[in-house]
């Protein structure tokens, strides 16, 4: 590591062109504690060389955040290109699928997030005015929310390796989509109907196709003619028809496995993300701990807080894409 | 050279197509209606672009020489002249921006016509595959590895893919168009003189993707019409090892597999039957009837030791008798 | 008009070794791996980069020679399809994209803001390590089994063959970062670290090209990143997305792919324009014409290059409208593009030209730049790209604009900062015979190869018709004069080290800051941030040449506290 020369620090510029925050003027001492950084001005220890006064310093790095944000969203906003078009391509894949996910789950999943958001910006709060014990709190609550996020994952992600809903070759429902809680209660008819209809495919296996066709008119014996309510969430769903693997009978539709694809790699790095947020609100809390936070320093507490309001916005759009499907 | 003796040509001494020599310098020579248009343009742009490059040298040089500099010790000081002169710069946007639309004009016209096949152009299936064209004709079973057609008729080729991108090319026709997995595109094009030209595969495809080549011939009137009908007499009536000789050339066997015992992208042939082969992943398989089939049908499911799963799934595309004339083929190379 | 108020301190007379800057201000490996002083990440990234150029000029050396005949000449199939392979992936996401911004940028913008450091130095270094980890993981699919993609990945072939791709798509990945990470620290630099009177329209070109670039990278590269990814698992856990197989579509890829690297190629030659429009009025003693023109045309073009991606697709199978509507705003591009060559042109008229090294690849620059450019237009008509992609007319079109234009900028602007950077002035004499090769060769080279493209010669070809053999052996001879060139360059700057007479502080007679401070600059750039008065091309009459010291001076009577 380079050594610093204590070198003066040019001569405060008034008039230079920053585009300042009005409301936020920080004087240029700052009486903080903690250890000199090895950039430090004489008694500056947060203000690295470079930089002129502490104002210009915070204003680069909310700068700076705020492009890395940017880039952030482009980065997601890859894969929500890629699922709108398959979900453009596939509609019946993504209604079908959807009704294996557990709403609640997702549902307590984005409570805990918007908590999580909340006291992320509470924090800044406290930084900002220097309340050390409130601040660290307000972290822990933070951190506390986003394991509780993962923890609630770890149980979605091992519920759906369990019953085979798995990208690509490994996708092998072990249930039937009218079989899941979520379709009966929603189409408790449809669900009914689909049973029957499968059973009957069965049966129709069974015997051999000769035998079916002796007595014309005997194909469909025990039904009668399907209600709207009774097709209609088949139909979307891809279920039966020409979107099915199985044209003639009932199963799902083709391709199913994409919406575990999307599914997956959306909450996976949404995840990463989540896992990264944690480390960096862990790193914080020690450096809180030992009183680095005060008025005039309080910058890196409002850089990871909008990067943890980002992570939660990105959620709040995941949800409804991937949980509440029509 | 009539198309018949073309042929004969091509049956003694096969391989390499031949670009004719053009009477142009950039460009070969152009065999459909559609060249001429693009190759307007293009012409138009190179005297454009040559003007434009010339001038703009012509400026450099005569700056250089003009207003060199004698010695940096000199100090001399520039002239007087203005630092902007916004009549001036509007000027040299607007010029470009005229001839811009211009040539964006005349692409669109020239690609609308390129890409709307006319109404009842003859349709020829392409099949790109792992290092061969696959040309199929109305009413012929099995596929030919060169595209033939008749002289001043419109024909819409429907192009797809079996295993990875590749383009269809024919320079003397201006067209090409991308063979895609899973989707189907066409190009359409008349051919205006008889001959045989080149065929490319344009987009990168592996190993050989550079001896992707295959013929296209442009028959004379009325010739088409014979060799379809002959070739097709000729196809039904070839079976058992023969069949699977031919095959062995027209399904394009023949780029991944030799009969000679040397291993190409695949086992060569030479003595496989009855032989026991090692499989990755252990365990071995006797070669025969049963394992062809699955060879052929299912590929990928047991790749022999040494080599990569490149060869594509044949299912759909040959029939039982050509299944058997691979067999005995294969039989017939001890 | 004044001079900058800081002149009496700042232009030092000429530094003796002896002095205290960057180079030796620190000494021993740890104090430069980790350095967080922008000049040394500066030389750092140069240093690497131009190893990389060297690795890839041989890879290109070696595809040339394979195709001085047909068929086999001294490679295999598989062998080429992995050298170009491997040679457009270096230069492209090793060389060309950090090439002007990571090491002469790190180095030059800075000291052209008067400021002592880039906004975020930790970060800088990190790019510069993740650089290096995203080679190490390229040379890695080297070692393993070369990838044999092409440098566009297509799917489904890099999803199916069965060579390293993984690691070579992972690098490119890991480059990304580095990539978007150099473009959010030059974005917060300039908008928070000018001097006090640097107003946006008193930044050097080279500046505002930067910042134009630094856009593009933070916009558009997150899109490669997360495209990479999705290859990579798609091809290892199969999920469908771009092979059709599964029900993806492998055309989306494409539209991915284009959609970071169409704006790539400005991230690629945006900074030469800036270099370019640094060196010409420099050289011809006289305020750079348009200078507002050529400033925003940089943000118009950078803007516009999102737009145009589909104009790599138009036989790809995308619909007609699509490819309309991407070929017209192509065109546009040719408009803020022509603009800048207009304006570098008439700089020179009533100029004092000087023809030394940097301004011969300046000129050299402007000229092959052009033909690149022209013949991008060429394939941007719908009907004319049809027959011209995907053969060798694409070929000679990107490295006219690459090689031609980025890498010779790259050439210029090292020459030109050359002393400011290492304080040694190189022979110049062998630096107007290196740059004359280079023009040369590259001519030689890549022209012919306009004419086999035209003549349907398709790209990506092991062998070939025998009719095309006497212009491949052409541009095989060109390859090789270029090669000489490098070499000669690479020889007569490495001796300039040790044995090269000591640079002044200012040996062009520039304007803008960085020529302000002593050669090569000290830790801390400037004492005393310098204030700006006036703009980056104002003032040329107020330096004279010392002869003495080989160098220019202020004007004695004009300079003023
Ligand atoms: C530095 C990199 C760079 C730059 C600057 C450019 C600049 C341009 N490129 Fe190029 N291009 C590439 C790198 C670059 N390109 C690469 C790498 C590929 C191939 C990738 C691959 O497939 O591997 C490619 C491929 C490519 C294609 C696809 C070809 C194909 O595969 O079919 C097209 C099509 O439109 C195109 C167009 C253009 C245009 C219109 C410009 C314009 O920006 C040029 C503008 C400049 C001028 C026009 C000259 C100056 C102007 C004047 C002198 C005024 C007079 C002008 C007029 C009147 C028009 N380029
Ligand atoms: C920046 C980009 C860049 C640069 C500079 C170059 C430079 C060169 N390229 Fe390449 N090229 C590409 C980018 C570039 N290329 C890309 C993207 C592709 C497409 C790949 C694909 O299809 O996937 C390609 C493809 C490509 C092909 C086509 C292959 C094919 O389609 O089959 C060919 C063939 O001639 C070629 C040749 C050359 C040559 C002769 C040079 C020469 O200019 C090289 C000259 C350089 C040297 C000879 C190095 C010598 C240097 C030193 C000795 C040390 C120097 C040190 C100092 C100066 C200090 N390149
Ligand atoms: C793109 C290359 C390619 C093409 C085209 C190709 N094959 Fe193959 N073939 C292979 C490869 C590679 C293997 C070895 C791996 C495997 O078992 O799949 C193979 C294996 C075989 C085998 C098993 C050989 C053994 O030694 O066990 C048979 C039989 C076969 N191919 C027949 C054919 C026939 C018939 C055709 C044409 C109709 C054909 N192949 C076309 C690549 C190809
Ligand atoms: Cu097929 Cu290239
Ligand atoms: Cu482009």
């Amino acid at each position: 590591m380079s050594e610093t020369t204590s070198e003066p620090v040019g001569e405060p510029k008034g008039g230079q062109k920053h585009d300042g925050h009005p409301g936020h003027d920080h004087p240029e001492e700052h009486a903080g504690h903690g250890h000199g950084d090895a950039h430090a001005h004489g008694n500056s220890p947060h203000l690295a060389h470079h930089f002129d006064s502490y104002q210009q310093q915070f204003d680069a790095g909310k700068l700076g955040i705020w492009l890395f944000l940017l880039t952030e969203v482009l980065f997601f906003a890859g894969l929500f290109c890629a699922y709108t078009i398959y979900r453009a391509m596939h509609p019946e894949v993504f209604v079908y699928a959807h009704y294996f996910l557990n709403t609640t789950m997702g549902a307590i999943n984005t409570c805990v997030l918007l908590i999580s958001s909340l006291t992320a910006a509470w924090a800044v709060r406290n930084a900002q005015l220097g309340q050390k014990s409130l601040l660290m709190l307000n972290i822990v609550i933070t951190i506390a929310c986003a394991c509780t996020f993962m923890v609630v994952k770890y149980f979605e992600y091992s519920h759906k390796f369990h019953d085979g809903l798995l990208p690509g070759p490994r996708f092998h429902p072990t249930e039937q989509v009218w079989e899941v809680e979520s379709f009966k209660l929603k189409h408790p008819e449809a669900a009914e109907y689909a049973e029957r209809l499968a059973k009957a495919a069965e049966e129709k296996k069974k015997k051999p196709a000769a035998a079916v066709a002796i007595v014309p008119g005997t194909e469909q014996p025990t039904f009668e003619k399907p209600t709207e309510e009774q097709l209609e969430p088949l139909v979307k769903a891809g279920l039966i028809g020409p979107l099915s693997e199985e044209p003639g009978g009932i199963s799902r539709p083709k391709d199913a496995h994409v919406f575990f694809s999307c599914y997956f790699f959306m909450t996976g790095l949404h995840g990463i993300h989540v896992l990264a947020g944690i480390g960096v609100w862990i790193w914080l809390l020690v450096r809180a701990s030992k009183g680095q936070f005060g008025p005039k320093y309080f910058g890196p507490i409002d850089y990871a807080a909008l990067y943890w309001h980002l992570v939660d916005l990105i959620w709040i759009y995941l949800f409804p894409l991937l949980y509440l499907i029509h | 050279m009539t198309s018949m003796s073309i042929l004969l040509a091509l049956a003694s001494e096969p391989k390499l197509p031949k670009l004719p020599d053009s009477p142009y310098f950039w460009m070969p020579p152009r065999v459909s209606t559609i060249a001429a248009d693009s190759d307007f343009l293009y012409e138009a742009m190179t005297w454009g672009s040559a003007v434009c490059a010339a001038a703009i040298f012509y400026a450099m040089w005569h700056f250089c020489t003009k207003y060199r500099a004698k010695s940096r010790a000199a100090n001399e000081v520039a002239g007087q002249s203005s630092e902007h002169n916004t009549a001036l710069e509007i000027t040299w946007s607007i010029i470009p921006l005229f001839v811009c639309i211009a040539l964006f004009v005349g692409g669109f016209k020239g690609f609308v016509d390129i890409r709307t096949p006319p109404k009842g152009a003859m349709e020829i299936r392409a099949t790109g595959q792992k290092w061969k064209w696959l040309f199929t004709y109305p009413g012929l079973g099995t596929p030919e590895d060169m595209l033939h057609v008749p002289v001043n008729t419109n024909v819409r080729i429907v192009i797809n893919a079996v295993d990875v991108l590749h383009s269809l090319y024919m320079p003397v026709l201006r067209v090409k168009m991308d063979a895609v997995p899973g989707r189907y595109t066409d190009l359409w094009f008349k051919a205006t003189e008889t001959g045989d030209f080149p065929i490319f595969c344009a987009e990168y495809c592996g190993t050989s993707h550079s001896d992707m080549l295959s013929h296209l011939i442009v028959h004379p009137p009325g010739e088409y019409e014979t060799w379809l009908s002959n070739t097709i007499a000729k196809a039904d009536s070839v079976t058992g090892k023969d069949r699977g000789a031919m095959l062995y050339e027209k399904q394009g066997c023949s780029t991944c597999h030799t009969t000679d015992g040397t291993p190409k992208v695949g086992p060569s042939w030479k003595g496989i039957w009855g032989k026991s082969e090692s499989m990755t992943g252990g365990g071995s398989v006797t070669v025969d009837e049963n394992y062809v089939r699955e060879s052929l049908m299912d590929p990928q499911a047991k790749i022999v030791l040494g080599f990569t799963p490149a060869m594509p799934t044949y299912k759909g595309k040959l029939s039982e008798k050509d299944i058997d004339g691979i067999i005995e083929y294969i039989k017939s190379l001890k | 008009m004044a001079s900058p108020s800081t002149t009496a301190d700042a232009v030092a007379p000429r530094s003796s070794p002896g002095d205290d800057n960057y180079l030796t201000h620190d000494k021993g490996i740890a104090s430069w791996a980790f350095t967080l002083d922008h000049k040394r990440i500066g030389v750092m990234y140069l240093i690497s980069v131009l190893c990389a150029f060297a690795l890839g000029g041989t890879f290109a050396l070696i595809l040339r020679t394979e195709l001085l005949t047909p068929g086999h000449t001294i490679i295999d199939h598989d062998t080429y399809n992995q050298m170009f392979t491997l040679h457009g992936a270096i230069m492209v996401f090793l060389v060309i994209i950090p090439g002007i911004p990571a090491a002469l940028g790190n180095i030059i913008l800075p000291l052209q803001l008067g400021a002592k450091d880039v906004a975020f130095p930790r970060l800088n270094l990190a790019s510069y390590y993740l650089w290096i980890t995203g080679a190490v993981l390229m040379l890695t699919s080297l070692a393993i089994n070369a990838v044999d993609t092409g440098w566009t990945f297509y799917t489904p072939y890099s999803t199916t063959t069965s060579t390293a791709v993984v690691p070579a798509a992972f690098g490119a990945f890991v480059l990304g970062f580095s990539s978007i990470f150099t473009g959010l620290n030059f974005i917060v630099t300039i908008h928070k670290l000018r001097p006090p009177g640097m107003t946006w329209f008193r930044m050097p070109l080279f500046v505002w090209a930067l910042y134009s670039t630094a856009l593009i990278q933070v916009l558009a590269t997150p899109v490669i990143g997360i495209t990479l990814l999705m290859m990579i698992v798609e091809r290892t856990l199969h999920i469908g997305i771009f092979d059709p197989a599964l029900g993806g579509d492998p055309v989306l890829f494409q539209h991915f792919f284009w959609f970071y690297s169409h704006p790539a190629v400005y991230i690629m030659v945006v900074p030469a324009f800036g270099v370019i429009g640094d060196i010409i009025p420099v050289f011809s003693r006289k305020k750079i014409f348009g200078y507002k023109f050529i400033a925003v045309s940089s943000l118009a073009i950078a803007f516009l290059g999102f737009l145009v991606w589909g104009h790599h697709m138009f036989v790809s199978g995308q619909s007609v409208l699509a490819g309309t509507i991407f070929s017209a705003i192509t065109f546009l591009i040719a408009i803020p593009t022509a603009i800048k060559v207009f304006n570098w042109t008439a700089t020179m008229y009533k100029g004092v030209i000087h023809l030394d090294t940097p301004m011969l690849y300046a000129l050299a620059f402007l000229w092959v730049f052009t033909i690149g450019g022209l013949t991008g237009v060429f394939l941007a008509v719908m009907s004319v790209d049809v027959h011209l992609t995907d053969t060798y007319f694409v070929v000679a079109h990107f490295h006219y604009v690459m090689m031609g234009g980025a890498i010779t900028a790259l050439m210029g602007g090292l020459h030109y900062w050359w002393p400011k950077a290492f304080g040694r002035m190189y022979d110049e004499k062998m630096g107007r015979l290196g740059a004359i090769l280079v023009f040369i060769g590259l001519n030689v080279t890549f022209f012919p190869q306009f004419i086999l493209g035209s003549r349907g010669m398709p790209r990506r070809y092991y062998n070939y018709l025998p009719e095309f053999q006497h212009l491949h052996m052409l541009s095989t001879f060109g390859a090789y004069t270029l090669g000489a060139g490098f070499l000669l360059t690479a020889y007569f700057l490495a001796k300039s080290l040790k044995h090269g007479k000591i640079a002044p502080a200012n040996p062009w007679g520039g304007t803008t800051l960085e020529w302000q401070c002593p050669s090569p600059p000290p830790y801390y750039n400037f004492t005393k941030t310098p204030v700006v008065t006036q703009g980056p091309y104002d003032g040329y009459e107020n330096l004279v040449y010392d002869e003495k010291i080989g160098g220019y001076l202020p004007r004695p009577n004009k300079a003023e506290a």
